[in-house]
C-alpha cells in the first residue's frame, strides 16, 4: 500500500492512519511521524508553497527510495501546503513492515528527506508581516546521515 | 508562444511577480538579462536551481528553453 499526497486542506492524521493500517495485512509493525506546526516565537500563520511539476514527483521518487533501501509492506506520505495555523498537522508519514526496524528507519529517512530536500517553501506571518524561513544547517546534517 | 519562468519562494517576492512570460530560445544568458537584477544576482548563487520543463537541470547554464517551456528558478529550499 502507497500513499504518496499533497494536500492542501487541513487533515486528521488518524482518518489517514486507520486506514493504512487496514491496507496492509500481516504487518509486524507500524511507524508514524506527524509534524505539527509549532506554537511559539507568535507564529499566526505558516504558508507553505510548493512547485506542481516537481514536489508530487519528488516525493514518489523518495517513496521509491524508501522501498528500494528498507523492508516496508506499506508507505503514507501525506504533506500540507497553503496556509496553516500552528497545532495543525503539516506532514505525516508513516510506513509498515513486517518487522519494527525497517519501519521506524524509513519514517525517519523520510522525513530528513522531506526537510532539506523537498521542494517546498515556507514563510511565517508574525505581526502581521511575512517572512522566509531559511534553510538549516541541522537539516542538511539530518540528511547526511543518510549517505 | 513563449518561455514562462516561474519564480518559486523568495524569488517571487525579489521579482515581484509570480511569473513572466519571455520570447523562446531563453538560454542562461537569455535568462539573466530576462529576470531583474536582483534576481539574476540570486540566480548565479550556486544553491538556487533552475529547472526546464519539469526536471532540475545539473546545469544551470545549460538552459535552453523553447516555445512552451515552463522555467522555473528554485532558491534553497526551507523544509517541509
Amino acid at each position: 500500500m502507497r500513499d504518496i499526497r499533497l494536500l492542501p486542506e487541513p487533515f486528521i492524521p488518524g482518518a489517514l492512519i486507520e486506514p493504512f493500517t487496514n491496507a496492509n495485512p500481516g504487518l509486524g509493525g507500524v511507524c508514524t511521524f506527524v509534524g505539527e506546526v509549532r506554537a511559539e516565537d507568535s507564529v499566526e500563520m505558516l504558508e507553505l508553497s510548493h512547485y506542481e511539476p516537481l514536489t508530487l514527483p519528488g516525493m514518489e521518487v523518495l517513496a521509491d527510495k524508501a522501498f528500494a533501501r528498507f523492508d516496508l509492506m506499506g508507505l503514507l506520505m501525506v504533506h500540507r501546503v497553503g496556509r496553516m495555523h500552528p497545532g495543525e498537522p503539516i506532514v505525516c508519514v508513516s510506513a509498515a513492515a513486517a518487522h519494527r526496524r525497517p519501519a521506524i528507519e524509513a519514517v525517519d529517512f523520510c522525513m530528513d528527506h522531506l526537510k532539506s530536500a523537498a521542494w517546498f517553501w515556507k514563510r511565517e506571518l508574525k505581526a502581521g508581516a511575512w517572512s522566509w524561513i531559511e534553510p538549516r544547517a541541522e537539516d542538511y546534517a539530518d540528511l547526511s546521515r543518510w549517505d | 508562444m513563449a518561455v514562462t519562468i516561474v519564480f518559486l519562494g523568495p524569488l517571487r517576492d525579489m521579482a515581484g511577480a509570480d511569473a513572466i512570460e519571455a520570447t523562446a530560445p531563453i538560454t542562461w544568458d537569455g535568462l539573466l538579462s530576462a529576470v531583474n537584477p536582483k534576481v539574476a544576482e540570486q540566480l548565479r548563487d550556486d544553491r538556487v536551481n533552475v529547472a526546464c520543463a519539469g526536471r532540475v537541470l545539473a546545469d544551470k547554464t545549460s538552459l535552453n528553453a523553447q516555445d512552451g517551456d515552463e522555467v522555473a528558478l528554485l532558491p534553497p529550499v526551507s523544509g517541509g
